[in-house]
């Protein structure tokens, strides 16, 4: 895969996908001069470059036989991610049997050439082709950007205008969006309760939208009276009251747009918001359903918001006081239905309307908006379903991003490995890879031992028992971390069952990791020394046996002479000095497999696999560990056992390792001596039976 | 050996060509890339290795080059063979024949080449 002109250019780029480097250069000739052209010679490549180019690639012309993943795979993955709706495709093939062609065109591409193509319909077709959809794309930017911006006018209009009354009258601010939410929720509360106020969708929006201005007309009322503190006299009362027929006319009188519904509506409103059920209200005196129903709810809603808002003349009654004032009809009469929905919304109304600010109401009307699209007749129900996957789609990548994990899914044809976004972020590598065994990103940083451990773990499951875990060390970022992988295979509903892929998470554990890994240090080893202690190296020693059924091995027991003497005329810390001094020893004259230990204050333990005879490498050992530490004279004995002898019984070896050293300490020290039977009455060094003798007889010179 | 010759040698459509590719220097100029091109050579060795797929695509391959080109005879045979291995069925004698348009062909191109 190559980009052939990498500079950036405003020139556009073509994707040549096709197994043939002819047919890729005879297109790059007829096409190079006007773009930019990358090639790739298989579908995984095609597939990887369309996933790091995104839309920068203007057009893919595709063959169909290709080796890794044909043509048709790399449309099943455009389709999948939903590319094949910015990128246009051509495809190029000599197979012309009509059903490759139909499938071709079902899979959503452009045009469909056939070999042997002529060059000038070729190039023809691809300039048209991204003309067509360069078009297309700045159309439908065109026509987004008209619309939100039409919407964003007449709302931001509405909302200035209804303000404007608001702030005259000394309100909140709130009132306009409680009188638009209660409208709402009634309007919906009534539809469903009586067919005859069932109302389009569109038409509730509207009635809502034009509940804002249900005021505008006490723009003409003198500021002395809209905002006087008391009881308004009769007179006052008289002009307020004009504040409906103000309004009417002033939408009345518009000059244009006189045919709007919203107008309309608006007009009804603003006329008749004060009307009263038993035709008691004002201006015109109405009665029942004389009076529009967008009215009536409106008037309702005003009333309900102005018992419950505090102005200049009173508090605010509680919501239970606002509703039983207006249920006992201290406000007027209102339509029954309407009453009874009151009552009926009253225990959730005033968690809704406190709830209620601009965002909510925004939210809304998207969600509306999301049901309306549900609604629609016209929708069928694979888009349905294709919008519940999307949303599924949503919430999991948003999940997965809250995670903090390294989220993955796995398909095993084509081979393919998604991640999480995070994962990808935290990996520095792309969400999309492709044939993961041999993407050399993924080697380097998983190694392809592990690689091939999980996937092979996954592929042995089954589809009753199909989750592997698996810890592993990989490489981020170059610093290397313990990690865990749980992974669920994912099987067919096939007879049998096929490996289709995999999900899983990789967690970082490096942390725990590590404590574990001192825990097991501390557990295991002399914290002096740093060597391991009797217990781990007796456990070691006998795996070690285990694992290698007749081999040969020596034990044996190293006792540090006159130790007591060292600690006696230099102190305990050169005495640990001493200790550390054999302990280094110890470990520089074995090889890998053998083990060294420290068992008791002033002995050590060796445990060395021999091939013809153990004599050399003890003796070797030996002279090793012999000679001076500063002023002390380190002289050492030394009970050697060999399993060929005395058998693979730990015990028996340590006991037996015991008895050659005790004959050494009584021989006069400073040597080694392999155990044989003449040992076999004598005492211990080590054994704690014996340890009064070893003081007594060993270290009282 | 003119173009137009190693045409006629190789049986192939000189004028069909020339019509869909338009100029003859570029005609020449993919003519004589077809001695590069690996696909007989990955088609031989995957037959000998029993790879009917990677066989499969290689013929295809073989086909498409042969149909940018107008090389009818090479064409023809190829075609052949492609459809006899997707299908799986026996193919010997098909092989054959690829091989002899293939020999024809390349020693066609070769003449070109050496006197151009």
């Amino acid at each position: 895969m190559s980009l052939i002109n990498g500079k950036k250019s405003p020139r556009q780029t073509i994707l040549i996908a096709d197994d043939s480097e002819m047919n890729r250069s005879i297109l790059t000739d007829m096409l190079g001069d006007e773009y930019d052209i990358m090639e790739a010679e298989n579908g995984v490549e095609a597939v990887s470059l369309l996933q790091k180019y995104g839309n920068s690639i203007s057009l893919l012309l595709l063959d169909i036989v290709m080796p890794e993943m044909d043509g048709f795979g790399v449309l099943t993955l455009m389709n999948k991610h939903r590319w094949i709706e910015d990128i246009p495709v051509i495809m190029i093939s000599a197979e012309n049997a009509s059903v490759h062609v139909e499938r071709a065109y079902e899979m959503g591409v452009t045009d469909f050439i056939s070999r042997p193509f002529d060059a000038l319909i070729l190039h023809r077709r691809v300039v048209n082709t991204i003309l067509l959809y360069a078009k297309q794309k700045r159309l439908i930017d065109l026509v987004a950007d008209q619309i939100y911006e039409k919407e964003q006018q007449s709302s931001l209009m509405v909302d200035i205008l209804s303000h404007i009354v608001e702030f005259r009258n000394g309100e909140s601010g709130q009132h306009v969006l409680h009188i638009r939410t209660l409208t709402e929720l009634l309007l919906k509360y009534l539809g469903n309760k009586d067919s005859r106020y069932q109302l389009p969708r569109s038409e509730i929006a509207m009635i809502c939208t034009a509940s804002a201005l249900h005021d505008v007309g006490k723009i003409a009322i003198p500021g002395e009276i809209l905002n006087k503190p008391g009881r308004l006299t009769d007179e006052e009362f008289a002009i307020m009251k004009t504040h409906t027929l103000i309004g009417a006319s002033m939408l009345e009188a518009l000059p244009v747009h006189q045919e709007e519904p919203l107008i309309k509506k608006a007009y009804e409103i603003c006329r008749w918001h004060h009307e009263r059920y038993d035709g008691r209200g004002y201006p015109d005196g109405l009665k029942g359903d004389e009076i529009p129903i967008s009215a009536q709810i409106v008037a309702l809603a005003d009333v309900y918001d102005a018992l419950t808002s505090e102005r200049v003349y009173k508090k605010a009654f509680s919501h239970e006081k606002a509703v039983s004032m207006i249920l006992d009809g201290q406000c007027g009469q209102f339509n029954p239905l309407l009453m009874e929905s009151l009552k009926e919304i009253a225990p959730t109304l005033e968690e809704e309307m406190k709830g209620d600010t601009n965002s909510r109401a925004n939210q809304r009307q998207l969600q509306n908006v999301a049901e309306e699209l549900l609604r629609h007749e016209e929708l069928s129900a694979s888009e349905r379903t294709l919008q519940l996957l999307e949303h599924e789609r949503m919430k999991y990548s948003f999940f997965a991003d809250m995670s903090e994990e390294i989220q993955f899914e796995y398909t095993a044809a084509p081979s393919m490995v998604t991640l999480s976004s995070f994962g990808a972020k935290k990996l520095g590598m792309e969400e999309i890879l492709m044939d993961p065994h041999h993407n050399q990103k993924v080697l380097e940083m998983l190694g392809s031992e592990d690689l091939c451990a999980i996937s092979g773990a996954l592929r042995s499951t089954s589809p009753e028992n199909p989750i592997v875990k698996y810890d592993h060390e990989i490489c981020i970022h170059g610093e290397r971390r313990w990690m865990r992988t749980i992974a669920r295979a994912m099987w067919s509903a096939d007879e049998p069952p096929r490996y289709m892929g995999a999900i899983g998470k990789t967690t970082d554990i490096h942390n725990e990791r590590l404590q574990m890994d001192a825990l097991v240090q501390m557990a295991s080893h002399d914290p002096l020394t740093g060597l391991f202690n009797h217990n781990y190296a007796k456990k070691r020693i006998q795996e070690r046996m285990e694992s290698r059924v007749g081999g040969r091995f020596a034990l044996a027991i190293i006792d540090l002479d006159y130790f007591k003497s060292a600690n006696d005329n230099y102190g305990h810390i050169f005495g640990d000095h001493v200790l550390l001094h054999m302990a280094e020893q110890l470990r520089k004259s074995i090889r890998g497999g053998d083990i060294a230990a420290r068992v008791g204050g002033d002995e050590f333990l060796l445990f060395l696999e021999y091939k013809d005879e153990p004599d050399t490498a003890i003796r070797r050992i030996f002279h090793s560990l012999i000679g001076r530490y500063g002023d002390f004279q380190i002289s050492v004995s030394m009970g050697v056992v060999c399993t060929e002898t005395s058998g693979t019984d730990y015990e028996a070896l340590f006991h037996a390792a015991d008895q050659a050293l005790y004959a050494v300490k009584r021989s006069g020290r400073g040597q080694y001596r392999f155990y044989d039977n003449t040992m076999q009455e004598m005492l211990s060094v080590i054994s704690p039976i014996d340890s009064g003798e070893k003081e007594a007889d060993c270290e009282t010179e | 050996m003119t173009l137009q010759e190693c045409y006629t040698q190789l049986e192939g459509d000189y004028e069909g060509v020339l019509a869909r590719l338009r100029s003859e220097r570029m005609v020449q100029k993919f003519v004589l890339k077809f001695l590069n091109d690996k696909s007989y050579e990955l088609l031989v060795t995957s037959l000998e290795a029993g790879n009917k797929e990677e066989a499969f695509r290689a013929a295809h391959t073989i086909k498409g080059v042969c149909q940018n080109l107008s090389f009818t005879k090479l064409y023809e045979s190829s075609s052949k063979l492609t459809e006899s291995l997707r299908s799986g069925a026996e193919a010997d004698e098909l092989v054959r024949q690829v091989e002899a348009d293939y020999k024809k062909t390349v020693e066609a191109i070769q003449a070109l080449q050496s006197e151009s």
